[in-house]
């Protein structure tokens, strides 16, 4: 391969995955197994003391896992990735290896509900302190930063209506304070929207999502940028000091533009466990081989759908940034030219009443708690996924009572907006 | 030379060719990068010769360390440096000194210098600065995938097999 630097669709092919070396298998091989066999003893020292690349035991690497992470760190532009259960498992991954007790971050308030509560109470447990801010408000931020904050996170496309935040004006907050910016790229997916390019310095992002596309697996990942001096401050020890565990090892030191990533793996994974599946991993790369077509889709659908319901009677708003209109427009446009995603929100006329009629008048678009499926979806978000928010939680992350939300599928458009419509009849 | 950007074929064409290496700065504690890339080379078949003046005449895996360059039992193909890059000038002095020069000098993530690199150069010595073999050898053979690190590689050809299991090579 020359030093031309191959395009995005090419990179969700190509990216990880060499023909099998024994078979000539094209297709990267699940490798159902849970542990590899050494050559010697001295082969199982390197490969426990981190002096040779190569697997051990599937909690911690798997050779399917490492094709998509491989293919998810060159999608995102970043140095290396680390793949995990779920969304959620690479979010609590990613601050395991940053905080410590006492420790706090300060995270956008505009979010997944599942992420508030991750957050907000689990976290509390381990004695992790949130703080909640306003992106719109940057102030918010800064003043909220102190010694002990370890970090800044956003979503680059928030749920549940979709706005797109000003990645870049967070991460010179970040950067101001020594601290670096973690985004969670679910919604926009690295084909709208490379957050590392805007200076995010670790992607995490759920690849039950867009990445897989169809539904069927769960997965996160974790993309390091390789772009935050780690050991510029004592604020993180797990990679700046000597680990006792690897003989002294310092991970930043060894490991350095990708450290983070391996200190995901070799410390947390390790530890706390939540491997993905090697299936779930492949079902997730031929999902990604899509990726590019299925996204465009998505949004050329999703912005035909807003415009029909910006003009429908029995609508009384609809909160999508690809709207000319929208007050999001111009910073979506900005940061994510091809498309604004296919998620948004709407509200029913006649309120929660009606918005919960049309979630159950629906026929082929799927009631249900997902997100970036080939299928069109639909949530009624304060009944579900922000269901244990107070009210003034759910209006705050753009969830109030009245709120529908759409995430638009692949199908034909006129079929999914004849849906919208008889279910809106309905309401 | 653009010492700002390495063709893989430029990095490549010297990982295959070398045979023998002289690592300066090459350390006896296991948890130091020095001591992961002397390990590494040594696995993938490299000769590597450890020169560190503070374990001369002791060995380092299994290796005799040299105090310096000019103690060298015979010539090398190339000489890895393990030094701040301050230590390069004089460095350079040493290799341009020694009875048979090597093909390659290479310096250790973070190591640079362009006036050194020009000099050697001059010599017909091919010069990598900022890099780390290891890391090359592993992306290039794609042996560093497995640990999910963007190799920024593509190929749809059969990856060369090492010795062993898990272990892969450079196509020539």
């Amino acid at each position: 391969m020359s030093q031309r630097i191959p395009g995005f669709e090419t990179l969700a092919i190509h990216s990880g995955a060499q023909p099998d070396p024994a078979t000539g298998a094209r297709i990267t091989p699940i490798y159902q197994t849970t542990a590899y066999v050494f050559n010697d003893t001295d082969h199982a020292a390197s490969l426990f003391g981190l002096q040779a690349f190569g697997n051990i035991y599937t909690r911690i690497m798997n050779p399917t896992q490492a094709v998509l992470e491989e293919r998810l760190a060159a999608l995102e532009g970043g140095t290396a990735a680390l793949a995990v259960a779920s969304g959620h498992a690479a979010q609590m991954l990613v601050f395991h290896t940053i905080m410590t007790s006492g420790d706090n971050f300060i995270s956008a308030r505009r979010l997944y509900g599942g992420s508030i509560n991750q957050f907000g109470h689990s976290f509390k447990n381990f004695g992790w302190e949130v703080r909640w801010a306003d992106v719109d408000k940057p102030e918010t931020i800064s003043s909220q930063i102190d010694e002990r904050t370890k970090a800044i996170f956003i979503e680059s496309f928030a749920n549940p209506a979709g706005f797109v935040t000003d990645i870049e004006a967070m991460a010179k907050i970040a950067h101001d304070h020594g601290i670096p910016l973690i985004v969670d790229n679910t919604m926009a997916s690295p084909y709208l929207v490379r957050p590392i390019e805007h200076g995010a310095d670790i992607v995490v992002r759920s690849l039950t999502k867009f990445l897989g596309g169809h539904g069927n697996s769960m997965g996160g990942v974790i993309v390091d940028g390789g772009t935050f001096d780690w050991s510029a401050s004592d604020k993180y020890p797990m990679l700046s000091k000597p680990r006792d565990e690897y003989a002294g090892v310092v991970l930043h030191e060894t490991f350095g533009n990708f450290a983070f990533a391996i200190a995901c793996r070799v410390l947390g994974l390790r530890d706390l466990g939540p491997a993905i599946a090697p299936m779930n991993a492949f079902l997730i790369l031929t999902g990604i081989e899509t990726l590019a077509l299925r996204m465009q889709r998505h949004c050329d659908n999703a912005l035909a759908v807003a415009k029909h319901l910006k003009a429908h009677p029995k609508v009384e708003w609809v909160e999508y940034s690809g709207l000319e209109d929208h007050h999001n427009h111009a910073l979506m446009k900005r940061y994510s030219p091809k498309g604004s995603g296919s998620v948004f929100t709407f509200g029913v006329k006649g309120g929660y009443e009606a918005g919960v009629k049309f979630v159950e008048g629906v026929e082929i678009i799927s009631h249900l708690a997902n997100i970036g499926d080939t299928r069109t979806l639909v949530i009624h978000p304060a009944s579900t996924t922000h269901r244990q928010l107070t009210d003034e939680q759910r209006a705050l992350a753009g969830a109030g009572n009245d709120v529908v939300r759409l995430s638009i599928g692949i199908e034909n458009v006129d079929d999914i907006i004849a849906d919208i419509d008889q279910a809106l009849d309905k309401a | 030379m653009d010492h700002d950007h390495y063709s893989d074929a430029y990095i490549g064409s010297i990982l295959t060719e070398v045979k023998t290496v002289a690592i300066i700065g090459a350390s006896a504690n296991e948890a130091r990068p020095s001591y992961f890339v002397m390990k590494y080379l040594l696995n993938k078949g490299f000769e590597v010769t450890p020169v560190n003046p503070g374990q001369a005449g002791k060995e380092i895996l299994g290796q005799m360390t040299c105090a310096s360059l000019a103690e060298l039992p015979g010539p090398v193909d190339m000489v890895d440096i393990f030094r701040a890059s301050a230590a390069v000038p004089g460095i350079t002095d040493e290799i341009l000194a020694m009875q048979t020069l090597p093909k390659v000098v290479w310096m250790q993530l973070t190591v640079r210098d362009d006036e050194s690199a020009a000099q050697l150069e001059e010599r017909g010595i091919r010069v990598v600065m900022d890099r780390c073999p290891k890391i090359e050898f592993g992306r290039l053979s794609h042996e560093i995938g497995w640990a999910g690190i963007n190799s920024k590689t593509l190929s749809s050809r059969k990856p060369q097999l090492g010795n062993g299991f898990q272990s892969f090579g450079i196509r020539k």
